[in-house]
């Protein structure tokens, strides 16, 4: 499938979905939004460059491949549950800081998790879509 | 405490890490973590002497009473020094014995984490805390047991283990929570506390026999013993940690810990010592028709760990206070004799008892410390062997079930083992000198210490035995679960006991000589092993495998249409006829209320679907699913869902680009069925379609009883500090869930990986046949 439209509105679009998925990400906890639908909008991005370009135009703009998003995505979603236990708290108790940062607004361990599910999301949907792709490459 | 044993798990992530820097140093250095945990128990030692049980708690889930506590009282201190110590002397042995192996980091790194997992396993007071970390331990041993992973024995042999442990751990975790319901506390102390009651209770004996089938599948208890000479697969100080030192002997520590909880019914002493006996028995006729000395060695351990669970079973104080000596002398000789035998293998470049001889002039240091273990294990004065071997004859001597049927199976056995002992440690070493295939020298340092330390410990601890004597009876008084004093004494005067362990030696030895001719009587008996349990646990899991098939391939024809048909048709036929006879429909009340604009998307969607089924190219199919999709998510925006509907958006949008994706592959949209069966499906579809509207219907005329929303909705920004409930919900509040769910996601991606990977590697064929799915 090639478009000369659809790849030059893909590459504009890049961007601005990517960006737009973080704005989810940290608007979530107090907004519509959130890690789950940000992954997925991430993932959107991800897709129409690799619709447009064919899978190693995404991978290449892709920090790591999707196996190792899903793996590290887990491990963030798992270890944001630990700083509690540390505090002698029960596992998986929010922890949060008492300032807030900008644009992501308080830090704290639900933050953390979301950022989890964000990235396992996006891994596991481009693990699926590269995988079916390259298929049809091969 | 509890830090300090978790962190080991961190320490393991760094091994590769360190072993790619520091070469055959890492072992040496990983090394340094269990020996400062070793050094930190023994200084606890004086203490729990004292009858202090120092002890620490983290809440885990309080709500459901699980926490992570640690109670180190005797039992737990000699497993902990034993995991840690050893595990100290196996490291430093293995970052030498696996020089120049590509994946040394990973296996030193498993080996920490195996660590950890073991001394959690022993000092866990709360029995959910403690299957975890039992199950980590059997996961672990998957990974090193398989660890030479080109070789299909080894994953055999890894993945043996890991069915029968596993299945063991399942039946365990079932019994904890009979107990949990029994005793009304996950607290082994606490259950202990309330023995008479939970030993009255109805379920006291399904709790109990689900609890034996998992010590008994962990410890290698006949019928289920056949996995361990296969784990023999291992690297050689897998083997020596994990098959003799610790790991196995989990099961016998889980008797020991549960016995005064449990211990002591009519029940349990029959069962627990009549499967012990007949271990000890089976492990030592089987060991004698062995040649590979890590084979034989295993045979032994499985006689052994027979032993130590006859003697829980046995249950008396004179018997549980032999089994912690056993239990130390064990562990001592058993890792050196493991340890030595992967010298030989590594110096001589053989495992084979026939072929080594005369080695002590080549491997002088290797073979003291190997004769000293063996004598421990032949049960030769001064070692410590020797003093245990006295306390076993004495305590089955004096056992009240069936005494002159354990004394002679305590004797037989042990006369086996000594043969064994004397063929492994002695051996290899005298004699002439064997068809080696490469001339031998003395192992490095870093091999023959530990050997040598655990070779001269059996000694010192036989000949400063009294010393023990304070330790042990702690150790034995938490098995207990009274104080007793158990007397070590290398001279108990002139006795039945002692003329035992004469004969024992002497026809012991006798076998020793004669053992190229027991081999060969014993290989006669070679064929009889295919009618042994592990031919019958073969046999089953191929039924299991075998009735999978069946049934799957019953419900899932390969054809999606046909499993689509199963799912919906089944969905019809459990759900319709409820929801006909219990479910309330108010909804003629509610239609006045529709406002316009939910009713033209109502239309949108009806009118997507409809253009779905009626396309003529998949592409307009996938449009029409795509208005559906699209007019859902606005209704539920219209709705007041906003996060709902962002991300059944998102969803959509993908859904759409994923078949865009395979849109290509799929073979062009042509009629396929007849007429009849299109009605057939037409009829399906709806009575689907009016199962969801009735079940909608019914749970909106039912009144809402949660009490959760309110609760969600008031407490989301006080305690949870968001005000979008929603997603406070899925990462707080229901944080655990959501861990679940992105869990399942990965595996179902792993999952479409693997498939696609799979018929990658089949090119060709398969497309073919798939496409007119």
């Amino acid at each position: 499938m090639r478009s000369v439209i659809l790849s030059a509105a893909a590459r504009l679009l890049f961007p601005l979905l990517l960006l737009f998925s973080v704005f989810l990400l940290f608007r979530g906890h107090n907004d519509p939004g959130g890690g789950f639908v940000g992954g997925l909008v991430a993932a959107t991005a991800y897709a129409l460059l690799s619709l447009t370009g064919g899978v190693s135009s995404a991978r290449r703009v892709l920090p790591a491949r999707p196996e190792v998003l899903v793996g590290t995505g887990l491990l963030l979603a798992l270890g944001s549950g630990l700083p509690s236990l540390a505090a002698g708290r029960p596992f998986m108790t929010g922890l949060w800081a008492g300032f807030a940062l900008p644009v992501v607004g308080k830090p704290g361990t639900p933050v953390l998790f979301d950022t989890g599910v964000y990235v396992t999301v996006l891994g596991i949907v481009l693990l699926i879509l590269f995988t079916l792709q390259e298929e049809d490459e091969a | 405490m509890i830090a300090a044993v978790l962190s080991g798990f961190a320490v393991a992530l760094l091994a590769p890490a360190l072993a790619k820097r520091l070469g055959r140093g890492a072992g040496a250095v990983l090394a340094l973590y269990p020996a400062a945990l070793f050094f930190r128990f023994l200084s606890r030692v004086p203490a729990v002497v004292a009858g202090e049980t120092p002890s620490a708690s983290l809440p885990f889930v309080p709500e459901l009473g699980i926490s992570l506590s640690f109670r180190l009282d005797g039992l737990a201190l000699l497993m902990a020094l034993l995991v840690t110590g050893i595990g100290a002397i196996v490291l430093v042995y293995a970052g030498t014995y696996l020089e120049g192996h590509p994946r040394r980091g990973p296996l030193l790194g498993l080996l920490v984490a195996f660590l950890s997992a073991m001394a959690g396993l022993v000092l866990c007071d709360d029995l959910l805390a403690l299957f975890a970390f039992w199950e980590a331990t059997s996961i672990l041993s998957y990974f090193l047991i398989g660890f030479e992973r080109e070789e299909a024995e080894a994953r055999a042999a890894a993945l043996q283990a890991l069915l029968v442990t596993g299945g063991g751990g399942l039946a365990l975790l079932a019994g904890f929570v009979l107990l949990g319901q029994a005793g009304g506390t996950l607290e082994v102390s606490a259950l202990a506390a309330n023995a008479e009651a939970l030993k009255a209770h109805p379920l006291y004996l399904p709790a109990l026999l689900l609890v034996l089938a998992g010590a008994f599948t962990k410890s290698a208890q006949v019928p289920f013993h056949f996995w361990l000479p296969g784990a023999m697969a291992a690297p050689t100080p897998v083997s020596a940690y994990l098959h003799s030192a610790t790991m196995v002997k989990a099961g016998v520590f889980l008797l020991a810990r549960l016995h005064p909880a449990l211990g002591g019914t009519r029940e349990w002493v029959w069962v627990v010592t009549s499967v012990g006996a007949a271990t000890m028995l089976t492990g030592a006729l089987l060991s004698v028709g062995q040649r590979d000395l890590k084979r034989l060695l295993a045979f032994s351990t499985v006689s052994a760990l027979g032993s130590l669970t006859m003697l829980v079973g046995v249950g008396t104080p004179a018997a549980l206070g032999a089994a912690m000596v056993f239990l130390l002398a064990h562990a001592l000789y058993k890792a050196a004799l493991f340890l030595v035998a992967g010298i030989l293998d590594h110096e001589a470049g053989t495992r084979d008892a026939t072929r080594l001889g005369g080695l002590l002039p080549l491997l002088p240091a290797t073979g003291v410390a190997a004769m000293a273990a063996a004598f421990s294990m032949a049960g030769l004065p001064p070692l410590l062997g020797f003093v245990s071997k006295e306390l076993l004859y004495d305590a089955a001597l004096r056992a009240s079930p069936l005494p002159f049927v354990l004394v002679p199976v305590a004797v037989g056995s042990n006369m086996l083992l000594v043969a064994v002992a004397l063929t492994v440690g002695f051996g290899p070493f005298t004699g002439p000198r064997g068809a080696t295939s490469k001339l031998p020298h003395e192992a490095p340092v870093a091999m023959w210490a530990g050997p040598a330390l655990l070779g001269f410990g059996s000694l010192a601890a036989g000949v400063f035995s009294g010393a023990l004597s304070p330790f042990l009876s702690a150790a034995a008084s938490s098995a207990l679960g009274h104080p007793y004093g158990v007397r070590l004494e290398l001279w108990h005067g002139f006795s039945l006991v002692l003329l035992k362990s004469l004969v024992t030696l002497v026809v012991g030895v006798a076998l020793y000589r004669g053992r190229h001719r027991l081999r060969a009587f014993a290989e006669r008996f070679a064929p009889l092993g295919a009618l042994g349990p592990a031919r019958l646990w073969r046999a089953g899991l191929a039924g299991l495998v075998s009735v999978a098939k069946g049934t799957a391939a019953f419900l899932s024809s390969g054809s999606l249409r046909q499993d689509v048909r199963v799912v919906v048709v089944a969905a019809v036929a459990l759900l319709g006829p409820l929801l006909l006879s219990r479910g309330t429909f108010g909804a003629a009340d509610a239609l006045p209320s529709v406002r316009p604009i939910e009713a033209v998307l109502a239309l949108l969607v009806v009118a997507g679907a409809v253009g779905a089924v009626v396309a003529g190219s998949r592409l307009s199919a996938v449009v029409g699913l795509g208005v559906t999709g699209y007019g859902i998510a606005l209704l539920f925006l219209v709705f007041g869902a906003p996060d709902l509907s962002m991300t059944q958006f998102a969803v959509e949008t993908l859904s759409v680009l994923l078949f865009v994706a395979v849109l290509r592959r799929l073979p062009r949209l042509r009629s396929r069925s007849a007429p009849r069966s299109r009605a057939v499906d037409a009829a399906l579809a709806a009575a689907v379609g009016a199962l969801m509207a009735g079940l909608v219907l019914a749970v909106h005329a039912g009144p809402l009883r949660s009490r959760l929303s309110g609760f969600f909705a008031e407490s989301s920004l006080p305690l949870a500090k968001g005000r979008n409930v929603v997603n406070v919900i899925l990462v707080d509040f229901r944080g655990l869930d959501t861990l679940g769910e992105i869990t399942v996601l990965a595996v179902a991606a792993l999952g479409v990986l693997s498939l696609v990977r799979l018929r990658l590697a089949a090119k060709g064929t398969a497309g073919a046949k798939e496409g007119g799915r």
